[in-house]
């Protein structure tokens, strides 16, 4: 049923290469940006965040901790000093108010990779490969907890690649690189979306706060689609778009599931341009048949 | 038929079993995966003896329920002391050492790494770096040191932070020469910091003096082993009273009459 091994062929075709890259390109450069605010320092001393995305402090005032962090700290029967509380309740509060997994999409570092073996996947037609539970990332992050409780340690911190990866980068170590190749290959040619959308504790986390973000995709022009498919196509979280893309007048538009990452790839790929970005509440829906090709071309 | 009329009467349902059976198989990975970092976890547990942790660490095992690897403490040491540990290293993959041989802690007085810590895995009560307790120097080297062998070095001593205090001098006679002093370096372990100016600084190729982690340094006292005259001040008094003196032991030429003679 997703078979296009190109979705967003189309998308290119019609509305030029930058309208059809638009949000992905966006992404990359929030993804590096934050890298380069941790990457500043020990690369030019230029510091502006120091730490990594485990607990940094920005500018000498701003603390920022990982929440899971700070649960798998306090589950090994630690408490933390206030510094890194406030840290986690900030990252906390920001997550819970613009969607969770926006985390996962616009500052994970391991995002990038885990793209780029999904798009891999496509060209090469590997196909689906190993079909995950639903809930087998829910297993995962208690099993995290657990792990943490029995050991006293933050068990996760001694594999997560998120934080391995940036902090190999910025403090110059190399085993984080091996342990973004094994996700990599896992991706590739083991399960798609394997790692994100079904074992990462820290999206599975991030995933339980994504229920009253502001930040959301918006399938305003269901009205337009023509099913060629090329949303799902693209899609790490699949599943989040049929509630959206394909209810009744009385429905939301809104991708509300908490899976959905708010990558905005959907989109960018879409030929009809269905999908926006807007806001939880913007229930607005385009009501008119799809454009025809010149009234396209005068929108873009 | 069969499984609908199975359902109404109880008995083999197969929902019912495929959902058991996902949620046993859930529960195997879920252990798997739990007993996997447990393992991890308590493989990277033990601190081997020539690394150091920052000052005001806590204790091994509280430091792995409390550090995050943010590596704040690494990047406001002013000495570029403390690193983080890369695979292999010995320390817990990602977690803030330093080497003495290399670079000592240079005990600064506001102790910054301290400061940076957003978790206490380096304990903010820690505010006089006199208290820090990051390992425990021993002169491992008696044979080879210079000051043991009747020569005046005195390097480690000089170099202490705390000197006269954390190392001193203790004078012997020396029976090489039966003319000179040997100026033994003794380290006092109630004040030594473990900083490890005094391993950075022996002269040696292969240093005499070492700073190892205090779990490695010394011992503990035993709970159940009651020192008499501890417990008397802690009493008051004698804890039996009208103890029965024994009649000393006078000294005396050692005496064989006991071993049976052999008969020839």
């Amino acid at each position: 049923m997703t078979g296009n091994r190109n979705p967003g062929a189309d998308a290119r075709a019609q509305h030029g290469l930058w309208r059809a890259s638009f949000w992905l390109i966006m992404r990359r450069v929030v993804q590096l940006s934050f890298f380069l605010l941790f990457a500043s320092g020990p690369w030019l001393v230029i510091w502006i965040a120091k730490g990594t995305l485990a607990s940094s402090m920005t500018l000498g005032v701003l603390p920022l901790t990982d929440p899971l962090i700070v649960a798998q700290s306090l589950a090994a029967r630690h408490v933390p000093e206030t510094l890194a509380l406030i840290g986690a309740a900030i990252v906390l509060g920001a997550y819970l108010l613009i969607g969770g997994r926006v985390y996962c999409s616009w500052v994970c570092p391991i995002n990038p990779v885990t793209d780029l073996a999904a798009w891999l996947r496509r060209r090469l037609d590997i196909g689906k490969g190993w079909v995950m539970k639903k809930q087998t990332r829910y297993w995962v992050l208690g099993a995290v907890l657990a792990a943490s409780a029995i050991t006293g340690t933050i068990a996760f911190e001694l594999v997560n690649p998120i934080t391995t990866l940036y902090r190999n980068l910025l403090f110059g170590l190399s085993w984080g690189l091996s342990l973004v190749a094994m996700i990599f290959l896992f991706d590739l040619f083991v399960a798609r979306d394997g790692w994100c959308g079904h074992i990462c504790p820290v999206g599975t986390f991030y995933g339980l706060i994504n229920t009253h973000g502001l930040l959301r995709v918006s399938a305003r022009g269901r009205a337009r689609c023509d099913d060629c498919m090329d949303c799902y196509g693209v899609c790490p979280e699949m599943h989040v778009i049929s509630p959206a893309l394909k209810g009744k007048d009385d429905q939301s538009p809104i991708i509300s599931s908490r899976d959905c990452t708010a990558c905005g790839r959907c989109i960018d790929v879409c030929p009809e341009r269905v999908f926006a970005f807007t806001h939880r509440f913007d229930e607005r829906v385009d009501l008119q048949a799809p454009p025809a090709e010149n009234e396209l071309q005068n929108v873009a | 038929m069969a499984i609908s009329s199975s359902k109404n009467g109880g008995g083999f349902d197969p929902k019912r079993r495929r959902a058991l059976k996902e949620i046993a198989a859930s529960c195997v990975g879920a252990v798997a995966i739990t007993t996997f970092l447990a393992g991890l976890g308590s493989l990277s547990r033990p601190l081997p003896a020539a690394t150091l942790r920052p000052p005001g660490a806590l204790g091994e095992r509280e430091f792995q329920s409390a550090c995050v690897r943010c590596g704040l403490c690494v990047r406001d040491c002013p000495y570029k002391t403390l690193r983080l540990a890369e695979a292999g290293d010995g320390p817990a993959i990602g977690t803030p050492y330093f080497l003495a041989r290399e670079v000592p802690c240079e005990m600064c007085d506001d102790i910054p790494c301290v400061k940076a810590c957003p978790t206490g895995a380096l304990d903010h009560a820690l505010v006089d770096i006199d208290k820090a307790r990051m390992g425990q120097a021993i002169l491992t080297g008696r044979e080879t040191c210079l000051n043991m062998q009747g020569l005046r070095c005195d390097v480690c001593y000089r170099v202490c932070p705390l000197i006269d205090k954390a190392i001193t001098l203790q004078v012997t006679h020396n029976a090489r020469t039966s003319r000179h002093a040997i100026f033994e370096p003794v380290v006092h372990a109630d004040a030594c910091t473990g900083c490890g100016k005094c391993e950075k600084a022996c002269v040696l190729d292969e240093t005499a003096i070492r700073v190892v982690p205090l779990a490695l340094a010394r011992g503990a006292h035993d709970i159940h082993y009651r020192r008499g005259w501890i417990e008397k001040n802690k009493a008051g008094k004698e804890l039996v009273p009208g103890i029965v003196d024994l009649p000393d032991r006078m000294p005396a030429p050692p005496t064989l009459s006991t071993i049976p003679k052999v008969p020839q």
